[in-house]
């Protein structure tokens, strides 16, 4: 399965970034290889709003079937859950870390969004 | 006639400037609270709990599901990500939609059409005021429902309903009755939604580095708008004398000065209005409202409103 | 690290004023990172006089212009000025046709349906904002351009630096900071819902008048709204005995700590002309009582955000 990790570098031991919608870069990883692209995020930067919404979509797109990240606003959420893709907490430090974390089934999956929209 | 009272700074005295401008002139006039995010004009108007209310509203995108292809054209038409299309279905997020009706025109197979969504309220009333004539003042509010971002869908709606009134106050033409605007802080949408079809706009301010500071601005953005201004300076004596020299400099008409005084600031805080708690100030501000009137006039020279 | 965001609902209680206050008191004990948010009419760089090491520019969403060497119409045939919701766009024989750029809202619709393609949309430039050093600690800070539109994002990109830097210091290594304060704006509208979402603790300093009161209400219920703790401080208290109690009561009422209250005092704005903090001023000239105050309003604070 792929997921979605929220990144603020390149590689699998960038930092996990704890914000979903305004995160730089998303790295898309094959949880049988280890082998994972990076999708950048930077352009959203740019949105006046909405950047949750934006962010689910090139999530969505890569094609993950699953998200880790910090924390997830209403807006990301409900379109995540729309497009079927699972959503797990982490506040690992790196990629990583949170990679291992969820092979292990430690991370929690939530059914809400966990945090109130910044409506930015 | 329509005369705004805006500022840079909140707080200076815009609501009290308003009020009594409403209270002090003679002509029957429609007094607008556009501050719709903190409206505060009625507390100094007396009873005006028979107030009739409406429901303000803006059109939003609703999605036809046996028309939509999931294209996706709407989503990537939308520059404020409130239609999105995910997989095989469109999600709209209505408190980021701002009522362009893009969406709508851009869909190839008709799939979306508009339906209202609520935003706010307006309210409005008639009270009889001014010394024992029959002289009506019609008050119209407007309020951003807590939660809700946006203000100018309110503010507009506001001044919608204040020219459909304005309209029962006068038999010949309704642009021939006075229009007061009340209009938030800032400078930035708000306040230019309010500002941008008067006739003249009073700037309130305070002798203080925050007052200039804030001042500034709003002259830079009611000249970037092409409106003629002057400036009233409020708790006139409380600070020091920048403003005026600013005012000075910039040939900037000084329309009042209204010095700190224990009788208004007692008054305001209970809800009375300055001309009630310090009458002599009425013929000041019927003195006042004929000087913008005047403002209005000399730099006009033919331009038209609608 | 707790982020703490200073509001106001009513504007011209004195909020950065207190927030420099605040500032004053806290770098005591603590290091402490600041921000204002108040991006519309910033004041809070003349009491904290920065030295800015950073400017950046800001752009945000887009604006429509149209070339006038493609377009095709006369003042007949205004596909753009009908379809464009925001009342932005008109025509004259001298100018052509305009599009009025604070009025857009860069929604893009006449630029995807100009029939000569004649519309470009570029980037909007909204302002800057600066990263500066202070002699209480970093600041990030902003400056809104004239009439631009104010929809929170400005505010969140100074929000978000100056949140890195509280987390990681000025050059990304540094240690944490204890605190971030940030001078929020008044109203309850986009800018204020971007300043406070996710916060620790918000303080919303009123006036004692039915108007602060009312206007105090609705904005802690939009803290509310946003799952963000309130806590209020009463300032300028004793111009109304009466309304500060009925404040305190509301409070009370519904669980809302009132951190303190201050007096009125001619220190607070002679403070700000010298561009010094309360305290500050107050250690040069007098005037203790009012620095005692926002001293124990700190001291409240901390222990409550601890």
């Amino acid at each position: 399965m792929k997921i979605a990790f929220s990144a603020s570098g390149d590689t699998l031991d960038a930092q996990l970034d704890a914000r979903f919608g305004r995160a730089a870069k998303f790295l898309i990883v094959d949880s049988d290889t280890n082998e994972y692209g990076v999708v950048d995020n930077t352009q959203n930067l740019n949105a006046a709003q909405g950047a949750g919404i934006q962010s689910a979509q090139h999530v969505v797109s890569a094609g993950a079937g699953a998200l880790v990240s910090g924390h997830t606003g209403p807006k990301a959420f409900k379109v995540l859950s729309a497009a079927g893709v699972e959503i797990y907490l982490s506040s690992a430090a790196t990629v990583r870390d949170a990679l291992e974390a969820w092979k292990k089934g430690e991370l929690q999956k939530i059914d809400n969004a966990d945090v109130e929209g910044h409506w930015i | 006639m329509k005369i705004a009272v805006a500022s840079g700074k909140g707080g200076t005295g815009k609501t009290t400037v308003s009020v009594s401008l409403a209270l002090s002139v003679s002509d029957p006039l429609v007094l607008l609270d556009c501050d719709v995010e903190e409206p505060n004009s009625s507390i100094f108007l007396g009873d005006t709990t028979g107030r009739q209310t409406e429901t303000v509203t803006v059109p939003v995108p609703v999605l036809d599901e046996s028309k939509c292809t999931a294209c996706g054209e709407c989503g990537r038409f939308c520059e404020f990500n409130a239609i999105v299309c995910v997989g095989t279905s469109v999600m709209v997020f209505p408190e980021l939609c701002h009522s362009c009706g893009g969406c709508i025109r851009v869909c190839p197979h008709g799939a979306l059409h508009e339906e209202e969504s609520p935003v706010g309220e307006l309210s409005f009333c008639t009270i009889s005021a001014g010394t024992g004539s029959n002289r009506a003042l019609i008050l119209v509010e407007g309020v951003l429902t807590i939660g809700k971002a946006m203000s100018p869908p309110v503010i507009r709606a506001v001044k919608r309903k204040g020219a459909a009134l304005a309209g029962t106050l006068s038999s010949e033409n309704a642009r021939d009755v006075l229009t007061i605007m009340d209009s938030p802080p800032g400078t930035s949408c708000p306040m230019t939604t309010t500002v941008s079809d008067a006739d003249v706009v009073i700037l309130v301010t305070e002798p203080t580095p925050f007052g200039l500071h804030d001042l500034d601005l709003a002259v830079q953005t009611v000249r970037k708008m092409k409106l003629p201004f002057g400036v009233v300076i409020n708790r006139s004596d409380s600070g020091d004398d920048r403003v005026r020299e600013y005012c000075k400099k910039e040939s900037i008409p000084l329309l009042l000065e209204i010095p700190e005084d224990r009788r208004i600031a007692e008054g305001y805080s209970s809800g009375i209005p300055l001309v009630q708690a310090a009458p002599e100030y009425r013929e000041q501000f019927a003195r006042l409202a004929r000087d913008a009137a005047y403002l209005a006039g000399v730099v006009n020279d033919g331009r038209k409103h609608a | 690290m707790k982020e703490i965001v200073v509001i106001s609902g009513k504007g011209g209680t004195g909020k950065t004023s207190l927030t420099a206050a605040l500032a004053s008191a806290a770098v005591k004990k603590y290091r402490v990172v600041f921000a204002d948010c108040d991006v519309d009419a910033s004041d809070l760089h003349l009491l904290f006089n920065p030295d800015v090491k950073e400017t950046h520019d800001f752009y945000s969403s887009h604006v429509a212009r149209i070339d006038q060497k493609k377009c095709i119409s006369y003042g007949t045939g205004t596909v753009c000025k009908d379809l464009c919701r925001f009342e932005a766009i008109s025509y004259s024989d001298a100018a052509g046709m305009v599009i009025d750029e604070t009025s857009c809202e860069g929604c893009g619709v006449c630029v995807r349906f100009c029939p000569a393609h004649g519309i470009e949309f570029p980037d909007r430039y909204c302002g800057q904002w600066f990263v500066s050093d202070t002699r209480f600690g970093p600041l990030v800070h902003a400056a809104l351009d004239i009439g631009a539109e104010n929809s929170g994002k400005l505010v969140t990109t100074v929000r978000t630096a100056a949140k890195h830097m509280a987390q990681n210091g000025p050059d990304g290594s540094g240690p944490e900071a204890d605190y971030l304060i940030v001078d929020g704006s008044p109203g309850t509208g986009c800018p204020v819902i971007a300043s406070i979402t996710g916060c620790d603790a918000v303080v919303v300093v009123t006036e004692p008048t039915l108007s602060g009161l009312h206007d105090l209400e609705r904005v802690a219920s939009l803290a509310r709204h946003f799952s963000v703790p309130v806590h209020v401080c009463v300032n300028k208290f004793d111009i109304n005995a009466e309304q500060t109690r009925s404040i305190i009561e509301w409070c009370s009422r519904n669980s809302i700590p009132v951190l303190g209250t201050i007096p009125w005092d001619r220190s607070v704005t002679a403070a700000q002309i010298q561009g010094l903090s309360i305290q500050e001023y107050a250690q040069k000239h007098g005037a203790a009582s009012v620095a005692d105050a926002v001293n124990t309003i700190w001291e409240n604070l901390c222990q409550l955000t601890q």
